[in-house]
């Protein structure tokens, strides 16, 4: 099939984008996304040109590193999937397909369609974890968990950190990232000593890190890959609602 | 015991099942006082990296970590799907340690060695608390109590597992713990940094090249000590389940810097991927082991019939029962469709090489839960595996709950490495390296939700116990990157990127490691002959040459350049190759993921006869070739010389490896 792309070009960090057409043709339909573009670059590099940057790496949905924003949806329209999950059978010989970085202030761009998501293990580093010195655990089995609670935690522990609801969100918050990490540790009797520091920090983190306010519009659930429920922000406000009032008594 | 005498394994005396622990009793220490003044270098953020990191820092020693990802947290620890094992015996179905190292000894195919693997065995038990108390979501039973499953090569139950994506919940939590140490100012973690050479002073590791893939900068850091968890070279036959990014760059620049490499030829191909489709396609996607618990492989019994469903006039659920080979099922009666790794790849080859294939290309077999889902109901089978069910039909396009999927084997893990002791160094003093990069644990095949175990156990529990052993004899801090070592490294490093950027020619990166990459996959990948491996190694310098002189680089390498990145990844990748085949055509047997055509049972074999195992398998030669073979480089087109580690048996018995 053959193709037109309307793709984000930027040389660096402090330089202006804009987009640039460039033609796919004689795209196989059984190609995924990220082959037709490995095609579209293999020509540009043979052509003298530079080829167009984007980030991925195991290209089977669970790395988190690709991160385009195709036709104005992160990770594409398809829902479920990542970038590199999203194949050409999908589209139709002759379509304009726009492809941008995912975007938010908190997500500098570096070049062309790659982001800097740092602020994500900054976060993370804040309290995104439990405490447990290697070799201190106690049996494995010592310490049951209701089966709910399993999955549930197990649902949410299932966010790649690929940034897809920053970059759907109008307000490029990080509340459905940050809710699924609280949600997965919060949730775990391991977690449970932690709870409070764990929540404040990395609230407040994401606020120092500038992104923006969640507005219950749930953008970032219609577009996560592992279609992460919008619940755990209600539980991450309930958390934090909880630890800061707690805070202010201490 | 090596042919220059200096190849010491340093196992520690005492029984088999002592040697761990005498060896910690014994093991120098070092007070907390002086921790903080030792410097560890890490590459790596995997399971092996990232935990290892993670540990060293919070024992209190200064820790810096490298990665290329922009995370570590995307580490290609985190594909792995189906699980880990540890020897728990939480389902009481008589698992020890002891079975967990016999299966891993004999799934290794009897190369690796002894006291490693039962170390390894040990600490298993110690992973899963960890983990568990780290908050790693395993699955659970209703009781609230940890659930296992079945994985390839065993007949007891010990894989823990979290879905079908247990290596991202381990991988999680283990840069969870190094973010947290990265946020107390115990580790310094370099992202989106990749290693371009290791800085050898006085015959000891003492540091690292690097290139900062943002800017482009190359710099020195100095340590008292280098830690590799570089991964497996399995890109190097381009194709391959890895993430695009994986590379021996780490492991090779080591090796040209006089790091021996154990094995090379040992690497696994998956019976169960999804197959190529084409010759723009970049990788191939594994679908679990673990669907082979439920999962039934075949083909059909004539070739007419498989040419009916290659041209599509039939589908698989057409097929009546009588018609299908059940091959794996018959072959291997005792393991049926849980039979290991190699044996299961190598069958799937043969039955695709008798005409019985399935997939349009002619390379594929069926994997079928059509029986899995009469029995057990489609909602039981889309809880197990429903996950890689999607997986599969978002890349096939087709719906494996309504007809069978299609597989074939590809490249998956590599279990060559460097050589290391036991204390997971390398010849080269003060050079340590641990899970897929080095060599030591799974011999000539790996056992399913082995390597998981692996990676953690030498990050989390060995290394920490080891390390003070080597610390011991440093004087921290002593080299700094004012040593003329590490002048001469950068600028040999800044020569080469201005080498590559200056050659201009006209064929991408691409262009090369298909080329290679395909040359090994056929000659050294599922079965290797002396006329094949031979004609590879006189094809790889032309590939090496017309790399130098025609590979086109665009844009500038002061900044974010991928091809750049690429091209030498690539570069190292073509000269392992040869490494490669020269070590698949020195081991004259057959073992493990090493199949050579010459070295196989033939009905005449007295093992045959007696029905202990088939015509066909693989014929290993213990009495030649039980070594480990660690090869020493002398240059790019020029034979390594070899240095051998005779494998000593003390606990088992080396055996005919039959799973009938």
């Amino acid at each position: 099939m053959n193709l037109t792309l309307k793709v984000w070009r930027q040389e660096g960090p402090s330089e202006s984008g804009h987009i640039k057409t460039h033609e796919a043709e004689g795209i196989p339909e059984e190609a995924s996304f990220l082959e037709m573009l490995d095609i579209v670059n293999e020509r540009i590099i043979i052509d003298g040109g530079e080829p167009i940057l984007f980030d991925h790496d195991c290209r089977e949905g669970i790395c988190g590193s690709c991160s385009l924003t195709i036709n104005g949806v992160p990770h594409s329209k398809d829902t479920g999937i990542t970038t590199c999950q999203v194949h050409m059978r999908r589209y139709r010989d002759g379509d304009t397909i726009w492809i941008e970085p995912f975007r938010a202030r908190a997500f500098p761009i570096l070049k062309d369609l790659v982001v800097d998501r740092s602020a994500f293990d900054r976060i993370i580093a804040s309290g995104g974890y439990i405490s447990v010195r290697t070799g201190a655990a106690p049996d494995a089995n010592a310490t049951p968990v209701e089966f709910e609670d399993a999955t549930d935690s197990f649902n949410s522990a299932a966010c790649i950190g690929c940034g897809a609801c920053v970059a759907a969100c109008k307000n490029a918050s990080a509340m459905l990232f940050v809710g699924a990490k609280a949600n997965h540790l919060n949730l775990l009797p391991q977690g449970a000593p932690e709870k409070d520091q764990r929540t404040l920090a990395m609230v407040r983190t994401m606020d120092g890190e500038g992104f923006g306010n969640c507005t219950n519009q749930y953008e970032c659930e219609a577009v996560c890959p592992k279609e992460i429920s919008s619940d755990v922000i209600a539980k991450l406000n309930r958390d934090y609602a909880a630890a800061s009032a707690r805070e202010a008594v201490d | 015991m090596a042919s220059n005498g200096t190849l010491n394994p340093a196992i520690p005396e005492g029984p088999l099942a002592d040697k761990w622990t005498n060896y910690k009793n014994k093991s120098k220490l070092i007070n907390p006082a002086n921790k903080r003044k030792f410097n560890i270098i890490v590459v790596g953020s995997g399971l092996a990296g990232g935990s290892a990191a993670a540990t060293l820092s919070e024992l209190g020693f200064q820790v810096k970590c490298f990665c290329y990802q922009d995370s570590p947290r995307r580490a290609h620890s985190i594909a792995a799907q189906g699980g880990i094992n540890a020897a728990k015996n939480y389902q009481n179905d008589g698992d020890s340690v002891w079975r967990l190292f016999y299966d891993t000894i004999k799934g290794g195919d009897f190369r690796s060695r002894e006291a490693n693997v039962h170390r390894l065995a040990e600490v298993s038990t110690n992973i899963i608390d960890q983990c568990v108390a780290q908050g790693v979501p395993f699955a659970r039973e209703y009781g609230g109590l940890l659930a296992n499953r079945s994985f390839g090569g065993a007949q007891v139950s010990r894989t823990f597992y979290a879905a079908g994506q247990t290596g991202q919940q381990l991988l999680i939590g283990c840069y969870q713990a190094l973010e947290k140490e990265i946020h107390k100012g115990g580790v310094e973690m370099h992202s989106r940094t990749e290693m371009l050479d290791l800085v050898v002073v006085d015959d000891e590791a003492k540091g690292i090249v690097v290139r900062d893939l943002t800017t482009g900068e190359v710099s020195s850091h100095a340590a008292d000590v280098v830690i590799l968890a570089t991964g497996g070279y399995g890109n190097v036959f381009y194709l391959s389940t890895n993430a695009m990014g994986c590379n021996v760059m780490a492991a090779f620049r080591a090796h040209k810097k006089g790091a021996y490499f154990a094995n090379p030829c040992y690497t696994q191909i998956h019976p169960t991927c999804i197959p190529v489709s084409g010759d723009y396609q970049s990788k191939l996607t594994l679908m679990s082991e673990s669907l082979r618990n439920d999962g039934r492989i075949w083909v059909p019994k004539s070739k007419e019939t498989a040419e009916k469903i290659r041209k599509g006039e039939l589908q698989g659920n057409d097929v009546p029962e009588e018609d299908r080979d059940y091959y794996l099922e018959r072959k291997y009666p005792s393991f049926g469709n849980l039979a290991p790794r190699d044996i299961s790849s190598r069958s799937a080859k043969e039955a695709c090489d008798e005409g019985r294939g399935v997939a349009s290309t002619g390379l594929g077999v069926f994997l079928d839960f059509r029986d899995a889902i009469d029995r057990l109901g489609e909602d039981t089978i889309r809880s197990r595996y429903g996950n890689l069910f999607q997986m599969y039909e978002k890349i096939s396009g087709d719906n494996p709950y309504e007809q069978p999927m299609k597989i074939y084997p590809a490249v998956h893990y590599t279990m060559g490495g460097l050589w290391v002791d036991y204390n997971l160094m390398s010849n080269l003093k003060g050079l340590h390296v641990l899970g897929e990069a080095n060599f030591s644990d799974h011999g000539a095949n790996r056992l399913g939700a082995s390597a998981l175990m692996q990676g953690l156990a030498d990050g989390y529990f060995v290394i920490p116990a080891t390390l003070p052993n080597y610390l011991a004899s440093v004087d921290p801090g002593k080299i700094t990157t004012d040593a003329p070592e590490f002048k001469t490294a950068e600028a040999e490093a800044n020569a080469r990127i201005e080498k590559l950027m200056s050659i201009n020619g006209t064929k991408p990166v691409d262009v090369f490691h298909r080329e290679v990459g395909l040359l090994v996959w056929d000659e050294c990948g599922m079965a290797r002959s002396k006329e094949g491996l031979e004609a590879a190694i006189a094809k790889i310098p032309e590939i090496r040459k017309d790399f130098w002189e025609n590979v086109r680089i665009p844009g500038k390498a002061d900044g974010l350049n991928m091809e750049l990145e690429k091209a030498g990844r690539v570069a190292d990748f073509i000269d392992f190759a040869e490494l490669m085949c020269h070590d698949a055509l020195d081991r004259e047997e057959s073992c493990g993921g090493h199949f050579r055509v010459e070295h196989q049972f033939t009905a005449d074999d007295e093992a045959v006869k007696s029905g202990f195992t088939g015509d066909g398998e693989a014929k290993r030669r213990d009495e030649e070739y039980c070594y480990v073979s660690a090869w020493e480089s002398n240059g790019p087109g020029k034979k390594p010389t070899l240095h051998k580690e005779e494998l000593v048996f003390e606990s088992v018995e080396l055996s005919v490896r039959s799973y009938k």
